[in-house]
């Protein structure tokens, strides 16, 4: 079976004063190759935890990661990630930084020289290949970061936040080139926002999490992210379903903080 | 007292000189319109006038005080009083009353100690002469040689015309002469406010000294076999103590085993001071040089050692996991993630440990060595040659600061990307 197939995860840590969180509980879900999911849900939901889960940093307590049919052990090439920030490699440059996987897959520069050159030019760095790391903007960064990703081939790409610390500006350019990316390259893609407008933009499916213990809420599937893929983003956003999603799953989000302050006040 | 009141005059008057003199060539840059820089540290930048005032006014305190031959008299400190001095003094025995004059010859420590001579004039009291060296004082018995000595009852009651009582003293133009409780005169000539040589030698003479060793040597090496030495074993102990020290540190940072094992040596080893250990190397090893490498490889090796794995636990483990995620082995995560990353680490702590090295050989060297830059201010002191120590201590200095230069140098050109990630 082809994909990555989420079963039963769940995930309980032991705390320090010797009680415990349960962190996920019981999360299934499929994914087909080529298709974009983005996470949501109000902090504390444990999406990030999934993500480490899916990504093979952590190991779950319950339940399995099947990619492509085989169980996820820890991490591998196959599962690729792009993080908030921080992930880049001061010490090398640019054209180093995205030639990583390949290189640690022992290619030669005859190999993998003229796709990394091709990516670089993809997300617009072509002029800024032999800069460091610590002389580009933060956009820029996270195109890096992107490159180097896609330069490993993965088969899916696990992005935690990608975008997060960008300026709101940067953010939309950054989108349209993750959704033209997504549709060029095919790969399947797992992406958490805490931004709805993000999640709808980019989410050809569409996740919200509920917290405490954290699990699936409701799933929706959009048609604005292949929209989006020949449209500006704004034209995108004057769809008429697009407000009446963004409202109910803002009222969703909403609840769920109100419920977990309801309880912590009486807990208090 | 009045050096430091100087130099805050100088401080303070050379503030307000540069004020006047910028005040109008100031650029207009982003720095110098900023209206908060108090508390504002970017702000604050060297002026390069008060670094370049303030070395040239260690120099001229040094040598006005010294009494160089480099900088124009006018400026020099009151000298000590050298030559012929003169003073009257007079005597009064039985009713009798007779002046007489003593010619005093101050003369150089190793300069000509020759009395004066004089006629010996009228009177019962005769004129007298004496000979002193600069910054010496000599008692003088003036009625020795007058024809109505103390035994006869001659009592000196004045000295310039000054009255004087035993116990009492008067001041001349060259020197204070005081008077015992017995009626002896006691000649002091003024030692102004210049430093005595023994204590600091003004400039040009540690200048020429170090033309001088570095011709001709001291104690049977030269002065660059002296420097070197230390250098050599400042070098082969850092490096000895660093080709241990950052595996040790690596292993500590990545082992639960060897953190575990290795912490309490370290953390025990790290606050004790190297020169500590000096008696005790020198009981092992003796003083040849083995012992002072021993030495600066046990004061690098903590240093290092800790340097390291403080640049493995630095490493943000995002890095580490986009690595494995991007398909890397350990191995190679090692290499090409967590080696680099803790390389501005390890730089800070050679430059630390480096300078701990300079320290503790010359303190070691002091103690006891053939050669070296320690032995050598050492072994001047104790024949009192001010000057060699003087010099010894600025090479010491300046080779020190070197090093700092040479580190500092180093890291820009090897880890650009330090502090800026």
């Amino acid at each position: 079976m082809s994909g990555l197939s989420i079963e039963n995860i769940s995930m309980r840590f032991d705390l320090p004063n010797g009680g415990s969180v349960q962190a996920l509980k019981d999360v299934s879900l499929d994914l087909k190759p080529g298709e974009l999911m983005s996470v949501l849900g109000p902090s504390g939901c444990g999406k990030t935890t999934l993500l480490n889960i899916v990504a093979g940093f952590l190991a779950p307590t319950g339940g399995r990661i099947a990619m492509n049919g085989h169980t996820v052990q820890g991490p591998d090439a196959e599962r690729g990630m792009v993080f908030q920030q921080g992930a880049l490699f001061e010490w090398m440059s640019v054209r180093e930084n995205v030639a990583f996987g390949p290189r640690m897959k022992g290619e030669k520069e005859t190999q993998y020289g003229a796709n990394v050159d091709h990516l670089l030019d993809v997300v617009g760095l072509g002029d800024f290949k032999e800069k460091a790391i610590y002389e580009l903007s933060g956009g820029m960064q996270q195109r890096v970061a992107l490159a180097r990703c896609l330069a490993n081939d993965p088969d899916v790409i696990l992005m935690d936040e990608p975008l997060g610390a960008l300026d709101a500006l940067t953010r939309e350019k950054m989108q349209s080139l993750v959704l033209k990316l997504w549709k060029e390259t095919g790969k399947t893609i797992i992406l958490i926002t805490h931004s709805v407008e993000e999640a709808l933009l980019l989410g050809e499916r569409l996740l919200v999490m509920a917290p405490r213990p954290g699990r699936i809420h409701k799933e929706y599937r959009l048609p604005f992210a292949d929209l989006g893929v020949d449209q500006d983003l704004r034209e995108v956003k004057k769809h008429p379903d697009y407000n009446k999603t963004r409202e109910e799953i803002l009222a969703m989000i909403w609840d769920m903080e109100e419920e977990i302050m309801g309880r912590t006040e009486e807990s208090a | 007292m009045i050096i430091l009141a100087i130099y805050i005059a100088i401080f303070a008057g050379g503030y307000f000189a540069v004020k006047q003199i910028t005040a109008s060539t100031q650029p207009k840059d982003y720095t110098s319109l900023k209206t908060v820089t108090f508390g504002d540290e970017s702000a604050v930048r060297p002026n390069r006038a008060a670094s370049i005032i303030s070395v040239v006014t260690i120099f001229l305190l040094w040598g006005a005080f010294t009494g160089s031959s480099l900088i124009p008299s006018f400026l020099h400190a009151p000298a000590a009083f050298t030559g012929t001095g003169e003073f009257s003094y007079t005597v009064e025995a039985g009713g009798q009353s007779d002046d007489a004059t003593v010619t005093v010859n101050v003369h150089e420590a190793d300069g000509d100690a020759a009395e004066p001579v004089v006629e010996a004039g009228d009177g019962f009291a005769k004129n007298d002469v004496m000979s002193v060296a600069k910054y010496r004082s000599k008692l003088l018995r003036v009625d020795k040689n007058d024809e109505l000595g103390r035994t006869d009852g001659a009592q000196i009651t004045a000295v310039n015309g000054q009255a004087i009582a035993p116990g009492g003293e008067v001041f001349t133009d060259f020197a204070r002469i005081g008077m015992t409780p017995k009626g002896t005169l006691n000649i002091v000539p003024n030692t102004g406010w210049q430093m005595q040589p023994l204590y600091l030698p003004p400039p040009e003479k540690v200048a020429s000294r170090l033309a001088e060793i570095s011709s001709t040597g001291f104690r049977n090496s030269t002065l660059w076999e002296h420097l070197g030495f230390s250098l050599f074993r400042v070098v082969i102990g850092f490096l000895i103590g660093a080709a241990v020290g950052i595996p040790l540190g690596y292993a500590m940072g990545l082992s639960n085993w060897f953190r575990g094992w290795f912490d309490p040596v370290v953390e025990f080893m790290r606050p004790v001071p190297p020169l500590a250990l000096i008696p005790l190397v020198i009981i092992w090893a003796g003083i040849g040089e083995v012992g002072k490498i021993v030495l600066l490889f046990l004061a690098a090796l903590w240093i290092m050692a800790i340097a390291a794995r403080s640049g493995v636990s630095g490493v943000n483990i995002t890095k580490v996991h986009a690595a494995y995620s991007l398909g890397a082995s350990k191995w190679q995560i090692m290499r090409h993630v967590i080696i680099p990353n803790s390389l501005p680490e390890i730089f800070t702590g050679a430059r630390v440990a480096m300078g701990v090295c300079w320290g503790t050989v010359v303190a070691a060297e002091l103690v006891a060595a053939e050669k070296g830059a320690g032995m050598m201010i050492m072994v001047a002191s104790k024949f009192q040659n001010t000057d060699i120590v003087l010099m010894g201590i600025i090479l010491i200095g300046v080779i020190g600061f070197s090093i700092d230069v040479l580190m500092r140098w180093a890291e820009n050109i090897l880890v650009p990307w330090k502090g800026r990630s």
